[in-house]
């Protein structure tokens, strides 16, 4: 799926069986599913944390860039998201 | 119960001692199951205590606090512990994310809405086979039915469908059938994990060890299924080291991820370690698992390289597979701190090359590779997994 054909009216959540956590242990946030764990970059942890179904991925977008105080992070967001639904982290309809 | 995969960035290049990030509670040996593959010890009706409630509550926080992320509850099987959903219950609110290793068998309507309740985030269910006649033999069981009704109950309630099948010789030629089978019930993962021979699958392994041949065909099948299946569902198929010549690094690193406590509370770099000569391992019943992770002799002696003697010490491999499975080093060479036989580096090599070799020609005598057991010369019968049949193991290595 190329970048652009991603609607940014889309609401993502966490996929089925994974669950999202910070971990002091570890300093980061992880995303856990049966058996595993995957070690979240800030970047990432950012944007899943705000996968809630509710928010769409313009929202994630404009909500980070205030966050950060930072513009033009839609492309980065995209990118991830897409790898993101790829690996079932994410979904939406 | 599966191999249990962390992804491997996590893990390898952490230059200090980590905490554990999996946590395996074997809360009891008592199985209503026989399986000739079973991996709790032989002597496991040496080992008949059990922890109490309040024990395995004080395991699961003391291996929270010190990070781990992962709990599994598996046995034997877990459902025959009454409390199960107790210990889920504190697992799941100290943050674990908490998985059931089970056959199924207990897992009524009734228990699977408790433990959901309870908070149990994910069920691995394991199938013997996608036969009834096989399911039924290898089990010494007739719990075929119940299982597909067991399946139904989980993906009722939602959990994700995760199933794991062993694969031996006897139904390895059904592997297309398994896997149709399990996309039929909607598994989302499919872990086909060939046998690898410790334990029960030690004592039969004359009959489960595939041919070479047979093992190539399952391989191929697996992959058409997965170019037909697509996304829809993940299978794993988990090669046997005997086969593959090449050593594993086992649990990814020896008291590197996995924290093991047995029912009666030793506690174990990995389910099988206790067969090794020469360790004791120590109990959560008189140590902190702090101490017992990060200070006790039977954790620290095969943590790294340091331990290793040729040809692993100066291999450019070492660092890679940690000179493979300490377990089965023992069980093919009788030296512990042998390189893993299955390494063609390793002296012993041979050893595990006349095992294979052995299956290809039992095949070649004996014509129908999957033919039951006891019609082949100069085997001796499947031994099941009973209390009976471990205390008369008890004599033999």
């Amino acid at each position: 799926m190329s970048q652009e054909s991603i609607d940014l009216s889309r609401r993502p959540q966490l996929g089925g069986g994974f669950r999202l956590q910070w971990e002091p242990a570890q300093n980061c946030h992880v995303l856990l599913y049966p058996e595993g764990m995957v070690k979240l970059n800030q970047s990432a942890g950012e944007i899943l944390t705000r996968c809630n179904a509710e928010r769409s991925i313009a929202d994630i977008v404009s909500d980070l860039e205030q966050a950060f105080q930072a513009s033009g992070l839609s492309d980065e967001v995209v990118a991830f998201l897409n790898l993101a639904k790829e690996q079932k982290w994410v979904s939406w309809s | 119960m599966g191999e249990l995969v962390m992804s491997e960035a996590d893990v390898s290049t952490v230059p200090t001692l980590s905490p554990p990030l999996w946590l395996l509670a074997e809360l009891t040996y008592r199985c209503p199951l026989h399986c000739v593959f079973c991996y709790n010890p032989v002597d496991f009706a040496r080992h008949t205590d059990e922890l109490s409630t309040d024990e395995w509550l004080r395991v699961l926080r003391e291996g929270r606090a010190m990070g781990a992320v992962q709990c599994g509850f598996s046995g034997g099987e877990p459902l025959l512990r009454d409390d199960l959903e107790v210990l889920v219950a504190e697992a799941r609110q100290l943050g674990y994310y908490t998985n059931l290793i089970t056959s199924g068998i207990g897992l009524t309507e009734t228990r699977a809405a408790r433990l959901k309740a309870a908070g149990l985030d994910h069920i691995q269910l394991s199938f013997q086979d996608s036969t009834r006649e096989i399911n039924d033999l290898v089990t010494r069981t007739t719990t075929f039915g119940l299982k597909q009704q067991v399946a139904q109950i989980i993906e009722s309630n939602g959990w994700p469908m995760v199933i794991n099948v062993v694969i031996h010789r006897l139904n390895i030629e059904h592997i297309g059938r398994i896997i149709e089978m399990a996309a039929d019930l909607g598994a989302e993962y499919l872990e086909l994990a060939n046998t690898q021979y410790y334990s029960w699958a030690h004592v039969n392994r004359d009959q489960l060890l595939p041919t070479r041949e047979q093992l190539i065909r399952a391989e191929e099948e697996t992959d058409r299924w997965r170019a037909k299946l697509g996304d829809k569902m993940r299978i794993f198929f988990v090669s046997p080291d005997y086969h593959e010549a090449k050593p594993k690094k086992c649990m990814n690193g020896w008291g590197n991820v996995f924290l093991t406590v047995t029912p009666d509370g030793t506690a174990l770099p990995c389910h099988t370690a206790r067969m090794l000569p020469g360790l004791t391992f120590p109990n959560v019943k008189d140590m902190n698992l702090k101490e017992i992770w990060f200070d006790s002799e039977g954790f620290n002696h095969y943590r790294g390289t340091g331990w290793m003697k040729e040809p692993c010490a100066s291999c450019d491999d070492k660092e890679k597979d940690l000179g493979g499975c300490r377990c089965q080093a023992f069980l093919l060479s009788q030296d512990p701190d042998a390189a893993d036989p299955v390494c063609p580096k390793s002296p012993h090599h041979q050893i595990v090359q006349d095992i294979v070799a052995g299956a290809d020609s039992r095949a070649a005598s004996g014509g129908d590779a999957a033919a039951p057991w006891g019609t082949e010369q100069n085997v001796h019968p499947l031994v099941f997994r009973g209390p009976k049949e471990s205390l008369g193991l008890l004599s033999k290595p």
